[in-house]
């Protein structure tokens, strides 16, 4: 690429790892292989016989089928496996599964897992490169770098930009990365929610905590509302999805606060009607699905990035 | 190094005489230079430096120029696997490491499998623990299969050997079982250690709540879940009039609530290990599965509040909890790895990195590590005094070592401090009158 930095990374679990460079230079890269995407013949020899395994303990489609499709459009070969995440269950361990497919010489890794720190454990033990296709309530990197491409797509550039996420940001690996990614890069970003959801250290990510969306949300440039997971009704971090909707969903009397040209944002899968109001998801101001689109195109430039393509 | 295999069990009981050490014994108020006699394992004379001695024939004379004599280290708290785990630890290694240690004595938890719980699986403790290279007192459990449930047979129990009870790495959650057991225990004179946890704050935690868990994405378990157990437990003691010892205390919290409880006379005694003292959270690092145990690592102002509880005495005893695993429970995923790390082969220097710091004196390291543990428990030992017992450790303040994992005794090697540079370490251990570990 024409940044003239260059890449120093074999794996990428955490957005922490990366410096304002490295976020340039993936974000430049994914904008010059969205491209590709467009085209009618949506495939580019650059990682052609490169074999890319996507390693899958959590069921997803989305972020799966997003980075087979990445690889698909680099030549590189793809398999998925889907395998269940209990060590104890399937009688085999992480470490031994990923020493396995490593034995068939792989390229890339791409794993995503329901345990925290399931992809630093694999790149302790591996020679092959590894992404972190979202831990636990650790990190979700490609997703946090796919969100600042399509805010830098319509606001042209994050400095001094207002972020605010609305949910369970304590136990949202997107969030966190979120909020590493976009502060690293000069912007704000203040997150809200119960404070069952939001505790106080989450401002040791850099983030700003408000009790009150509203606070969170008064002139944002970007507002994103995070998927409320049903399970967490059990531990119990909120009496009920109707509480929640009524008191911290993003609809349209909180939106008001926000600047008139505010981004609406999401990772998905959407609860409708649960952390978001419907006809914003479908509104104007919606940048939902080009969140998916760019999803694509970040992929590619963290395989080719990671893998060293020529 | 030590004798592999427990070569030490056939040594004679021949005479030994200890010269040019420094004795520190503060049971007897003693901290000097001195050469010490030793015959049929008991301690027979002092000899002062230059005093003139006729040794008895085939006395083996040790210089210990440069060295410290201390009581015999006893750690109240390890967990040696054996019955059920022993491809974790046994009696018998766990042994040999706690002798190069410069541990004289162990206590052992009762969590194996079965439980003990029961003066069955107590004798056959007993029974494999004789002859191997450190005494062994083990601890019977609370409950009956550490269920919280019911009161295992104390009294059955101590007549086969147990010299405590503890249900220990589980709490006793119900609060009437545990008051029933600090009542009943009275009958038998058994010590009840507890491991103070308040489980509903504590479930599904894998290090300490703060910003590094929410930075590594980890469920935390906050200080709180200690120290609203360890309210209770010191309640409960202080209703009944009963003594009761606080296991592994690990936050700021517990500390002050046991000062607190001491300064208003409940009969409470405390331990904390050597990794509150040392690490912190931080410590925890990329998901570093040998810095995972319960309680957790926690913050640095709970560390520095360890160490003022240790140097005022609010915190009675150093023990290890050493919790030996394998690679099979290590080598996975963070939330899914055990908790426990060993702690034998560390402890000692790293307590002496608080003594070098100025943090305690050399004798009350030895009250922390001897005396201490020997009053808790009822058991012989702390006391240098003539006819005692000859448990002796003898340690090089000023050997450095490099902590390797090829060097480590016990059976498992999941200890955060492998690689770590270490200064003062025991370079003779002796138990009655037998050496069992000897590096000089
Ligand atoms: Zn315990």
């Amino acid at each position: 690429m024409e940044t003239g930095h260059f890449f120093n990374h074999k794996h990428l679990t955490s957005l922490a790892d990366l410096s304002v460079e490295d976020f340039e230079l993936v974000l430049l890269t994914a904008r010059s292989f969205k491209e590709i995407s467009s085209r009618s013949i949506k495939k580019v020899p650059t990682l052609r016989g490169r074999t890319v395994i996507n390693l899958f303990f959590e069921p997803s489609t989305r972020t799966r089928l997003s980075f087979e499709i990445a690889a698909k459009r680099m030549s590189a070969d793809t398999f998925n496996i889907s395998a269940s995440s209990s060590s104890a269950a399937k009688g085999e361990t992480l470490v031994d599964t990923a020493l396995n497919l490593q034995a068939m010489n792989p390229d890339m890794v791409i794993i995503r897992h329901s345990s925290s720190g399931a992809a630093n454990l694999l790149k302790r033990h591996l020679q092959t490169s590894v992404i972190n296709a979202g831990d636990g309530t650790h990190e979700h990197p490609s997703q946090g770098l796919l969100d600042m491409m399509t805010v830098i797509e319509h606001k042209g550039d994050l400095t001094g930009l207002k972020i605010a996420i609305i949910g369970d940001i304590a136990h949202s690996r997107v969030a966190h990365s979120d909020i590493i990614g976009f502060t690293r890069m000069g912007a704000t970003v203040s997150v809200s929610g119960p404070a069952t959801m939001v505790p106080l250290e989450v401002e040791s990510l850099g983030a700003k905590v408000c009790l009150d969306p509203r606070d969170a949300v008064a002139d944002a440039d970007v507002v994103m509302a995070l998927r409320i997971q049903r399970e967490r009704l059990l531990d119990p971090l909120i009496p009920s999805l109707r509480e929640y909707a009524a008191f911290f969903g993003v609809n349209e009397s909180l939106l008001r606060l926000a600047r008139p040209d505010a981004l609406i944002m999401h990772p998905g899968p959407i609860n409708r009607g649960v952390e978001i109001d419907p006809a914003i998801v479908d509104g104007p101001r919606s940048v939902i699905l080009d969140q998916v689109t760019n999803g694509v195109a970040v992929r590619m430039a963290l395989l080719y990035l990671l893998m060293g393509g020529e | 190094m030590s004798p592999a295999g427990g070569n030490y069990i056939n040594q004679s009981h021949g005479p030994l005489f200890l010269q040019n050490g420094r004795v520190i014994d503060p049971l007897n108020n003693m901290d000097r230079q001195a050469d010490v006699l030793i015959v049929d394992g008991r301690i027979a004379q002092f000899v002062e430096p230059g005093g003139k001695i006729e040794t008895p024939a085939g006395c083996e004379r040790i210089d210990l120029a440069g060295k410290w004599l201390l009581p015999g280290l006893i750690d109240m708290h390890v967990h040696l696997r054996e019955p059920g785990q022993e491809y974790k630890e046994t009696i018998e290694s766990g042994a040999r490491a706690a002798a190069a240690g410069g541990f004289t004595a162990v206590a052992c938890m009762p969590n194996t499998f079965p439980v003990n719980d029961s003066q069955g699986v107590t004798a056959l403790i007993m029974a494999k623990a004789a002859g191997v290279a450190c005494r062994v007192y083990p601890v019977g459990s609370i409950s009956s299969g550490a269920r919280g449930e019911e009161l295992a047979d104390f009294g059955e129990m101590k007549r086969a050997g147990v010299v405590a009870i503890s249900d220990d790495g589980l709490p006793v959650s119900n609060g009437q079982l545990f008051r029933r057991a600090l009542e009943y225990s009275a009958n038998h004179g058994l010590l009840v250690i507890s491991h103070s946890e308040e489980v509903s704050l504590s479930r599904g935690g894998a290090m300490n709540e703060g910003e590094t868990s929410i930075r590594l994405g980890l469920p935390g378990i906050p200080n709180v879940a200690e120290s609203i157990s360890v309210y209770r437990d010191l309640a409960l003691a202080k209703y009944t009039g009963q003594p009761v010892h606080i296991a592994h205390v690990s936050t700021v919290e517990a500390v002050e609530l046991i000062r607190r409880a001491k300064a208003m006379g409940c009969k409470v005694s405390a331990e904390t290990a050597p990794h509150y003292f040392t690490l912190t959270e931080s410590d925890v690092g990329d998901y570093n599965t040998n810095a995972k145990m319960n309680p957790p690592l926690r913050s640095e102002a709970d560390r520095q509040a360890i160490i003022a509880g240790l140097a005022d005495g609010t915190i009675d005893v150093i023990a290890t909890d050493h919790a030996p695993h394998s690679r099979l429970e290590k080598e996975l995923e963070f939330d899914q790895a055990a908790n426990g790390i060993i702690g034998l082969e560390t402890s000692l220097p790293l307590t002496m990195e608080l003594v070098r710091q100025g943090l305690l004196s050399a004798a009350g390291m030895v009250e922390l590590m001897s005396v201490n543990p020997a009053r808790i428990l009822g058991v012989e030992g702390g006391d240098l005094g003539i006819g005692r017992r000859a448990d002796l450790t003898v340690v090089d303040p000023q050997k450095v070592f490099i902590y390797r994992e090829e060097t480590i005794v016990s059976k498992s090697k999941n200890s955060p401090f492998i690689d770590r540079e270490l200064t003062g370490k025991a370079v003779l251990t002796i138990m009655g009158g037998v050496i069992t570990h000897r590096e000089l």
